[in-house]
């Protein structure tokens, strides 16, 4: 019981501070508008997708995944500021389990970053993307999906990292290419054998794939393929996050 | 009844050790200081006894639980302050202290009525509202003494609490620690490079190399090493010589580590 509430208060604490910081919202817009309209529109005449959906279409999903990546990522890496700037000891030294710890910070990190991609939606008219308020519920839980996924990831990460000089490190070594490998940007069933080893190996690929099936209606694998994956991956990285706090001293 | 009981307690870092089989008891309702030069093993010692590290050998009894095997239990019972600020600065004093209330299973009704108590404690009951990165260094640590209190431990820790303030809020943050103590019968466990105001002490112990040198009254201290002000009791103890500095305080060595 006392861990139900110290989870329920660490996801608090960061819709808190997402509710706090609108100018923060509102910046994280921008990169994604670049993508949308800058590249979608250059990119447009040249691009033939299947069942004739546009460029900006076509990325859209995409884009929103880079959305919950980014959101998702920063919310995680975020631990490290905490352990810098002291948050992290209240929370360590309060009588509450590990696993609760980063069962916490993990949904709170993937709620923001989902409520940060279903804001996107907005757009969808603008791309041309038809929107019902199914395809914004399955949308929705696809994000959360995502989220839970990159959430725990960057809990892994940002629970070795001692440093915030590491933060460029994973944004060069993890963010990016976790991002142009997705398939976010392009067609998947073109690519040289290379290239299509990485982007299977990439977790955001599935989400991507996903998020456009239930988007678009168009997508590289089987949905139950995708949601397999992205169960896997969200398993892997919280039991590994979970080891990795329970080492003290 | 006694509140904190070390036996033999042993902290070693690969070769160094920090804490060498120290043992004493600290009494119920107590104000126990830990004095000791930079690199002494204050912080180590609380560390473990706020079950943060684990001991190498040797055990500590802490409001009736063992630190090692019942940590929980421990962490239940005791607040503590630490020596570098441990707030959410992005959000307000009232989140901080709500935030607190539920790691530490309280109930929700508890913690509403437990809010007003302890921030009219450190006079701060006007600010609940104010994001905490306003705050200023005195007030971001009557903040903590507040939260500290928030869950009713039965045993304070305070690590160096009056660090960096000017000596209006010093003299204020010792008057709120003694107000606890008479009206809730807190144990109090602190540390402090201020030796004057160990005065208020119960007892003090003094370390050095991980080793208790001494441990007594401060009236006892004064008359034994023959001299007026503690602050030359503890020099005559531990000598004149300046400790290597650490660059930054243990707690963060600490988190570094884990």
């Amino acid at each position: 019981m006392g861990d139900f509430w110290a989870i329920y208060i660490l996801w608090l604490r960061d819709l808190k501070r997402f509710w706090y910081d609108k100018s923060r919202i509102i910046a994280s817009f921008g990169q994604p508008i670049l993508f949308l309209f800058v590249l979608g529109t250059a990119l447009s005449p040249s691009f033939s997708g299947p069942g004739g959906i546009n460029f900006s279409e076509f990325i859209f999903p995409g884009i929103i995944g880079m959305t919950v990546l980014f959101t998702a990522m920063f919310s995680s890496v975020s631990i490290i500021w905490d352990r810098e700037f002291g948050f992290l000891k209240e929370v360590l030294v309060a009588p509450i389990s590990r696993w609760s710890i980063v069962a916490g910070k993990t949904l709170g990190g993937s709620t923001v970053a989902m409520l940060q991609g279903t804001l996107m939606l907005f757009f969808a008219p603008i791309v041309g993307a038809k929107l019902s308020f199914l395809i914004i519920l399955e949308s929705m839980i696809s994000m959360f999906l995502i989220a839970l996924m990159i959430t725990t990831l960057g809990i892994v990460i940002a629970a070795r990292m001692k440093e915030m000089e590491g933060f460029h490190v994973i944004m060069n070594f993890i963010i990016m290419p976790l991002f142009f490998l997705s398939g976010a940007l392009f067609p998947l069933d073109k690519l040289p054998s290379w290239l299509s080893i990485l982007t299977r190996i990439d977790p955001l690929t599935y989400g991507v794939d996903l998020l456009r099936y239930v988007m678009i209606g168009v997508s590289e694998f089987p949905v139950m393929i995708n949601i397999s994956a992205i169960f896997g991956f969200i398993i892997l990285f919280f039991a590994v996050a979970v080891f990795e706090f329970g080492i003290s001293d | 009844m006694t509140a904190i009981q070390v036996i033999n307690l042993k902290r070693k870092f690969a070769q160094f050790t920090a804490v060498d089989s120290i043992s004493f008891n600290v009494e119920e309702g107590e104000v126990f200081g830990f004095l000791g030069p930079n690199g002494a093993g204050k912080t180590t010692t609380i560390s473990m006894l706020c079950t943060l590290l684990r001991p190498t050998s040797g055990s500590a009894i802490v409001s009736c639980f063992d630190v090692t095997h019942k940590p929980t239990e421990v962490r239940k019972n005791i607040g503590i302050i630490f020596q570098d600020p441990s707030l959410d600065d992005r959000l307000t004093a009232e989140d901080n202290l709500k935030f607190h209330g539920y790691l530490y299973h309280m109930d929700p009704k508890d913690i509403k009525e437990r809010i007003p108590e302890v921030l009219n404690l450190v006079e701060l009951y006007d600010r609940k509202s104010d994001f905490v990165r306003k705050f200023s260094g005195g007030m971001k640590r009557r903040l903590e003494i507040a939260r500290g209190l928030m869950h009713r431990p039965k045993i304070l820790f305070l690590d160096e609490p009056t660090i960096g303030l000017d000596p209006q809020t010093r003299s204020h943050i010792w008057n709120y620690i003694l107000r606890m103590r008479t009206e809730h019968k807190l144990t109090i466990f602190m540390t402090t490079h201020y030796i004057n105001e160990s005065e208020i002490c119960d007892r003090i112990a003094v370390i050095d190399q991980g080793k208790i040198k001494d441990l007594d009254t401060p009236a006892n201290l004064k008359q034994k090493y023959g001299e007026k002000t503690l602050e030359d009791v503890f020099l005559k103890i531990t000598g004149r010589e300046i400790r290597q500095q650490e660059g930054e305080s243990s707690w963060m060595q600490w988190m570094r580590r884990s």
